[in-house]
């Protein structure tokens, strides 16, 4: 019995500790937000003694381009969002449904891309995108990250588990395979949908790489890369850099705080589930 | 038969009441048979997966092993001229790939070990019995939610030289460092944070797979008396190596890909003193700063062959396992 209370404590003592040494770097960012720039130089104060919103509504008139280069997030993610899910969808399905010639291939070809390190195609993609004209355009970064490997695959091991009646039924009333896809198979697969729109939201958020190959004009910068900008002009300014990150980070932690167990099943599907 | 598909794809995107309307193409009696229509089907649902990874994807891989060939010249157009193998060779003689080569090795192996047994560790932990699971998750799950971007920006305000991190350890009289600017502790500074950052999200793969392990393997270590550290290294950990096989891997990937980070840390230049420079922060200078990008194409070419043969070697020394039965 004694020694199922150490190792409890122990545990504890571990988890506790571990939590505290994740969750500090963000309070200290979220403090230091609403701290005066006069105290951020005088040196440390863990609590801001001078509580105060102006960095936040500094961050926006010393960058006029912020509220921009929100917005260019905004539309971008929620392009890459609607689209990632109806179409990884739809291959998902095909790949696990429809038996067409060659779908073995198309499948192979599907988890070979998911070996592929993104560096290598990151210049010829540019060079093909510059032959386009879409370098500095929205189109640029959502077209060629409208389909995800790794997404159409789980949607695929989504749909071989899927009852086959209900299509079956569906098709005996004379809807089309589109029809029944788009009116029956859909909406009754929500919570991969949720999984994946949640995974694409965050990849496209956050993204950096992309947007700052294929982005030179700052009005056409998402957060990611504008929020570098504010660092590279204001770099002694850590009160508007953490007020500007807290204002980045907060669209990800709400959709975090309201789908987090959709979260866990992402994760735990990229595990191999 | 096209045209009319083409109406129901756009249709159907319309949030419209589900109406089913009768086909007057039944199924039975199609002249052009059942197969056919198959795949005509199939392609139409595979067509924008089709166009994307075709012109993104396998389109680019083929041009980068072209351009990887070639010295490019990007004034008014594209112009190409052959250079054979000049580009793989040059690599041999470049100071500055040496360095990008030695500082990823040196992150990859300190990283990727620390972080999966980190991950392992902490999702035993929680895995155990104890109260308040959900919200340790929820908090070790942040910086998996949280943008590199800001992540940066949160530690290189915390690696300051009089900043938290400091302050904190010489409270504790513990010797202080100069994080950012001190080229022997650069790269470190990075690591940790990247542990940090990584680690729960292994985590969370370790610990849906620790809750699959069936209650009776361990009932019988628990009647020969094993305590909780020898069932963790007798049953849990070979049980999981499947699971740490991925992780691995995934780890690997990830780390060989360091951009973010060290761009952000350095202002993209690799510095202080190139102790930041990464593969990928190279192949990124040469392409987009100096617009050499037949040599970085070779260099990425060579960045790609490189995982896949790490991640081969590890398929071979973990056996064939495979994760999705």
């Amino acid at each position: 019995m004694n020694k199922k209370r150490i190792t409890s404590i122990l545990v504890y003592t571990i988890l506790i500790g571990y939590a505290v040494i994740t969750f500090i770097p963000f309070l200290w960012a979220v403090l230091s937000s609403f701290k005066p720039l006069s105290e951020i130089v005088s040196g440390i104060t863990f609590i801001p003694e001078n509580f105060t919103l102006g960095n936040y509504t500094e961050v926006f008139s010393r960058e006029p381009l912020f509220f921009r280069w929100m917005l260019n997030s905004v539309i971008i993610t929620a392009c890459m969002v609607a689209l990632n899910i109806v179409f990884n969808s739809m291959a998902g399905y095909a790949l696990a449904r429809i038996r067409f010639a060659g779908r073995k291939f198309w499948f192979f070809l599907i988890l070979a891309v998911l070996m592929i390190p993104f560096q290598v195609t990151l210049i010829p993609s540019y060079l093909i995108l510059k032959t386009f004209g879409w370098l500095n355009t929205y189109q640029g970064l959502i077209i060629p990250g409208m389909v995800n490997a790794t997404f159409i695959f789980m949607m695929r091991q989504f749909f071989l588990n899927f009852p086959k009646e209900l299509e079956e039924a569906a098709q005996m009333d004379g809807l089309s395979r589109f029809g029944t896809f788009f009116r029956i198979v859909m909406p009754l697969a929500k919570p991969a949908l949720a999984a994946q729109a949640v995974f694409i939201f965050m990849s496209s958020w956050n993204d950096f790489m992309r947007p700052l190959i294929i982005m030179s004009d700052k009005d056409m910068f998402t957060l990611t890369l504008g929020l570098n900008t504010f660092k590279g002009q204001y770099i002694s300014y850590w009160n508007l850099i953490m007020a500007a990150s807290t204002l980045m980070t907060l669209p990800s932690l709400l959709i975090y705080a309201f789908f987090n167990r959709f979260f866990i099943k992402g994760v735990t599907f990229t595990g191999g589930k | 038969m096209e045209p009319a598909k083409q109406n129901e794809y756009s249709e159907s995107f319309k949030p419209k009441k589900p109406k089913p309307k009768i086909n007057p193409k039944a199924p039975k009696k199609h002249p052009m048979g059942k197969k056919l229509k198959e795949s005509l089907s199939g392609y139409l649902f595979m067509s924008p997966t089709i166009f994307t990874l075709g012109i993104f994807v396998v389109v680019p891989i083929l041009y980068a092993l072209f351009l990887s060939f070639n010295d490019v010249d990007l004034l008014g157009g594209i112009g190409y001229e052959f250079l054979g193998l000049d580009n793989y060779t040059r690599t041999i003689d470049d100071e500055r790939a040496k360095i990008a080569l030695l500082n990823t090795a040196e992150y990859v192996a300190i990283v990727v070990p620390v972080q999966t047994i980190l991950a392992l560790l902490l999702a035993a932990a929680l895995n155990s019995n104890i109260k308040g699971k959900n919200l340790f998750r929820i908090i070790f799950f942040l910086p998996t939610v949280t943008s590199s971007a800001v992540l940066t920006l949160i530690f290189m305000w915390m690696y300051y030289p009089d900043g938290l991190i400091n302050n904190f350890l010489s409270f504790l009289h513990l010797p202080t460092y100069d994080w950012l600017s001190n080229p022997a502790i650069a790269l470190r500074s990075i690591m940790i944070m990247n542990i940090w950052a990584t680690a729960p999200f292994f985590m969370v793969i370790y610990l849906a797979a620790m809750q699959d392990i069936s209650d009776t393997v361990y009932e019988a270590a628990t009647i020969d008396g094993a305590n909780w550290w020898q069932k963790f290294i007798y049953i849990t950990v070979p049980i999981l190596k499947p699971v740490t096989f991925f992780v691995v891997i995934m780890g690997l990937i990830g780390t060989f890909q360091l951009f973010d980070q060290s761009y952000i840390f350095s202002g993209g230049s690799g510095g202080p003193n190139s102790s930041t420079l990464t593969i990928v922060l190279l192949i990124y200078q040469y392409a987009f700063q100096s617009l050499d990008m037949g040599y970085a194409s070779a260099l990425a070419v060579g960045l790609a062959i490189l995982i896949m043969v790490v991640t081969v070697i590890q398929k071979v020394f973990f056996g064939e396992e495979k994760l999705h039965d």
